[in-house]
């Protein structure tokens, strides 16, 4: 490789995890310097130490900075936890359809302890096909709007029938809430969801619940990118593995939902170069195994459940097992062993045997076996040999059979091992072709981070039978690629990574729901300025 | 015979063919969600997301008290009974649902049409979101609801039901949209009359509440499949309790063999999707999903699908069709996989079930034949196909 021809492109990837904070620094797809530091209670300055010493250890300037990228759980853990949440005004434009599931159908009681029920169902929205089916009862909706600001609410989710086929109402509404209410933080259902009106709304409404802390959030890695003076660019890691920017997330930070094990395949592709593999991802509690292809984490095909709440994004598909470094192992009779799924977690380094601790655990058996070397030795010497290969056994046959379980044929496949317990599983696993573990593995997450394309997407009702379905295709495309670019993509780098089709079943050919998904490197020498 | 019900405030078990105690039959939470995994299995892979069907039965049981529940033997030979159901696509009602006043007008309308109040309603088919919504009806407007439907499976078209081929008209044939706006069709046999109503569900927006087949009890006892109902619960049932034991698909098999309705059910194959296949062609949206053996490779399976799983061939032979029923499910939940959520690399069995008898008679075949569905051969019943072609 000819370095000197290459433009210089220094990215930060930082990711905001609910313990730590990692941050890494590359030259293009090569890692300078990694560093880890405790998430700090305001964000912020966990931030700014992590990225100043990653900066200051490999002797960069803030000003040399091109891009700044960040990966955080930290919204999905405070909805999940029902943290810092807003009490939400829910507007849904349908009537008269959709009586029979009214806003917040099958969601669990105590969400609403923390956002309320103050729903308002209004007449408006349109047909499949984009025809107006009702006609928007703008009164009613300028009325709410008054009542929820007497209220002192500011979160409101708006969903319309069919948004994503056509937002018009949708838009029109928020016009008219801003109008009556101006303090009002509005989400729109058609910027978030597929179509699925209640999972489309219940994504909403998590989202609106988060305004007043995704605004703080935001708010929080600004300053802190002010306080290192840099000025580059900064975007955030969503679900679907790219990128937006900080202004896409203060209004959409449930967009966020899934970046977590996406952030660790994508990072895992970079750091192994192999673009079609299993990864392991082997944490302290659990093995998170998930499927990389053509370089993306291939997509599960239920949707997710978030918090008890049904939504309509697509997750990595993940297949979740309860090892990790922390599994309590407990020996059994015959010198047979049960592992996990229970965990001493973030305790490790109190109650691990090599800690002094008294709980046998995952960790302990791999540093009797050899396997790593932390913590004493001296207190695992004792374990008996059987307990050790017993312990050894099972724990590879567990990841084997995971492994097992999201393999698309028996062909042996390439395995990426990463995470902080990589050790335990690192030696041969059947019906791999190679196992491959990387260096800095610990630090995957903020590497994806980093490295993540920009993307665009559409999901929309098309016409084959007055379009055709190349034109119709071309045209989904067309539309997908312009809100990547609108995202900050390099047009030129743009390609389509998904196309689905989904002809509507009991019709006579002609409809059928397309969606595209596309994705292209971040168009670079742009300022945060001109991002925000 | 192993269709136990449970039966509100007694620990007891019934018999499901005991009218007496079949007016009991309760839909507790637990119940909807194994009655709507059973129903999903009948679906054969078609019929629409079970999840917003169960979600309008519980909420409309939340508000409106349980249905009761009747035998077809135990209704008057003169009382009237029409059936009740969504028709248009799946992917729009889970944008619509359904309104509720909807579905009080079809209903309503019908039973202007005739002169008569109606004093059952029953599902057209037992597959899907048709399964719960006639729950969800009877709630509302306090009549019963019959424990049989028109096909013991799904279908995609309104003459493709045991009514028909027996002779009940379809029509008069009430479709309403949730503004109320209602048609009712007189026409000369089913197929027009589906040929109308599907131009009509269109224009209407493709969620519409059809109300139809108007008939009397004395049709009901020879003209419709019975106790699907039931049917539907124990399959469920069986699908979730065999989680507990080592070989879950068994389980559910062990309940189709006990069947009185179906009888014989099989697993056809076991292994993983490698490839699917979506075109439209000749106004069918036809689907291949292509299967493989986990450990062996060379062991194939090809299934078709329009609307619902319609063909299966292994390794060559064709050892199940229409009007059998073919259904795809996970291999380790055997939870059941409607069509549209069939991927790349999942892990299923596909279970083969035998037909109800009234599916079968010549008269039904004029109607689900294979040919009906666009194939070109005759229909061999999945019980006189031997499994093991290599």
């Amino acid at each position: 490789m000819h370095e000197a021809a290459l433009p210089k492109l220094l990215r930060v990837g930082v990711d905001v995890g609910g313990t730590n904070t990692d941050a890494v620094l590359m030259d293009g797809n090569q890692l300078l310097n990694s560093c880890k530091v405790s998430t700090s209670q305001n964000i912020q300055d966990g931030i700014v130490s992590a990225i100043s010493d990653v900066i200051k250890n490999a002797r960069v300037s803030a000003a040399d900075l091109a891009i700044v990228s960040i990966g955080t759980t930290h919204f999905t853990n405070a909805f999940v936890q029902r943290k810092d949440l807003d009490e939400v005004g829910i507007i849904r434009i349908a009537l008269p359809a959709a009586q029979a599931l009214p806003p917040l159908t099958d969601w669990p009681i105590e969400v609403t302890y923390s956002i309320g029920e103050n729903i308002a169902c209004v007449a408006g929205g349109f047909h499949y096909d984009g025809r107006v089916n009702a006609e928007l009862d703008e009164k009613t909706i300028a009325e709410v709007a008054r009542s929820f600001r007497s209220k002192g609410i500011t979160a409101i989710a708006l969903s319309a029938l069919f948004a994503p086929v056509n937002d018009q109402m949708e838009v029109r509404a928020k016009e008219i809430i801003q109008n009556e209410h101006p303090d009002a933080n509005l989400t729109l259902s058609s910027k978030i969801g597929r179509i699925g009106l209640l999972e489309r709304e219940n994504a909403g409404i998590m989202n609106a619940s988060l305004s007043t802390l995704a605004k703080k959030t935001v708010k929080g890695f600004r300053d802190a990118l002010d306080k290192l003076g840099i000025s580059a660019p900064f975007f955030v890691s969503q679900n679907d593995g790219t990128l937006m920017s900080a202004q896409v997330v203060e209004k959409y930070p449930v967009l966020t939902f899934a970046s977590g094990p996406t952030n660790s395949l994508h990072g895992a592709t970079y750091l192994s170069g192999l673009k079609e593999a299993i990864v392991v991802d082997v944490g302290g509690t659990t093995t998170d195994i998930g499927v990389l292809s053509k370089g993306f984490p291939r997509e599960s095909s239920i949707q997710a459940t978030i918090g008890g709440v049904k939504t309509n994004f697509r997750m990595p598909d993940i297949n979740s097992i309860g090892l990790g470094g922390g599994s309590v192992v407990r020996p059994q009779a015959d010198f047979d062993v049960t592992i996990g799924p229970e965990s001493v977690g973030y305790n490790l380094s109190s109650e691990a045997l090599i800690f002094g601790g008294n709980t046998l655990t995952t960790t302990d058996v791999a540093v009797a076996a050899g396997y790593a070397d932390i913590g004493n030795k001296k207190h695992v010497e004792n374990l008996s040999k059987k307990i050790i290969n017993a312990t050894l056994n099972k724990m590879r046959e567990k990841v084997e059979d995971g492994v097992d379980r999201m393999k698309t044929s028996g062909n042996a496949i390439p395995l990426i091992i990463v995470g902080g317990g990589a050790f335990l599983v690192e030696n041969e696993l059947k019906g791999s072709s190679e196992i491959k573990t990387v260096p800095n593995s610990g630090v995957a997450n903020a590497i994806g981070a980093s490295m993540a394309p920009v993307g665009g997407e559409v999901d929309k009702v098309y016409s084959f039978e007055t379009l055709g379905r190349e034109k119709a295709i071309e045209s989904a495309i067309e539309a997908a690629k312009e809100r990547a670019v609108v995202a900050g993509a390099d047009l030129d780098t743009t390609e389509v990574i998904d196309i689905e089709e989904l002809p509507l079943a009991y019709m006579p050919g002609g409809a059928v729901r397309l969606r595209v998904k596309v994705a292209g490197d971040l168009k670079v020498g742009s300022s945060r300025e001109k991002h925000e | 015979m192993n269709n136990s019900i449970r039966n509100k405030g007694s620990s007891q078990y019934s018999n499901p063919s005991d009218a007496e105690e079949q007016s009991q039959l309760m839909f507790d939470d637990l119940d909807l969600q194994d009655f709507a995994r059973g129903a999903a299995f009948l679906g054969t892979g078609g019929g629409g997301d079970p999840y917003i069907g169960r979600l309008m039965a519980t909420a409309a049981i939340k508000q409106f008290g349980h249905p009761k529940i009747v035998s077809p033997d135990e209704i008057s030979d003169d009382a009237t009974v029409a059936f009740i159901a969504m028709l248009g696509a799946p992917t729009v009602l889970v944008e619509k649902a359904a309104s509720g006043a909807d579905i009080d007008l079809a209903v309503h309308r019908l039973s202007q049409r005739i002169g008569k109040p109606i004093d059952a309603l029953m599902p057209a088919e037992i597959g899907g979101v048709n399964s719960t919504l006639p729950i969800v009806a009877a709630a509302r407007l306090g009549i019963p609801l019959l424990n049989a439907d028109g096909m013991g499976r799904a279908f995609p078209e309104i003459q493709m039901v045991v009514m028909n081929f027996e002779g009940v008209s379809a029509t008069p044939f009430v479709i309403v949209d949730e503004h109320l706006n209602s048609i009712t069709v007189e026409t000369a046999d089913a197929k027009t009359a589906e040929d109308f109503v599907r131009l009509i569900a269109m224009h209407m927006g493709l969620s519409c509440i059809v109300s139809g087949y108007p008939m009397s009890g004395a049709e009901v006892k020879r003209a419709t499949i019975h106790n699907t109902m039931t049917e539907a619960l124990s399959i469920g049932r069986a699908i979730r309790e065999g989680r507990n034991s080592a070989n879950p698909a068994q389980s559910l098999v062990q309940s189709l063999n006990d069947s009185p309705t179906y009888g014989f059910g099989k697993i056809l194959f076991d292994g993983k999707i490698v490839d699917l296949r979506r075109e439209t062609t000749g106004g069918f949206a036809v689907g291949h999903c292509f299967m493989e053996g986990i450990d062996d490779s060379n062991e194939k399976f090809e299934l078709i699908f329009q609307n619902e799983n319609l063909v299966g061939t292994k390794n060559g032979q064709r050892i199940a069709m229409v009007p059998d029923l073919i259904t795809v499910v996970e291999s380790e939940t055997v939870e059941p996989i409607p069509t549209e959520l069939l991927r790349y690399g999942q892990r299923v069995k596909v279970i083969g079930t035998v037909a109800p008898k009234l599916l079968r008679s010549k008269k039904a075949l004029e109607y689900v034949h294979p040919r009906c569905f666009g194939f070109d051969f005759e229909y061999v019943p999945i019980e006189t196909i031997e499994n093991n072609p290599k």
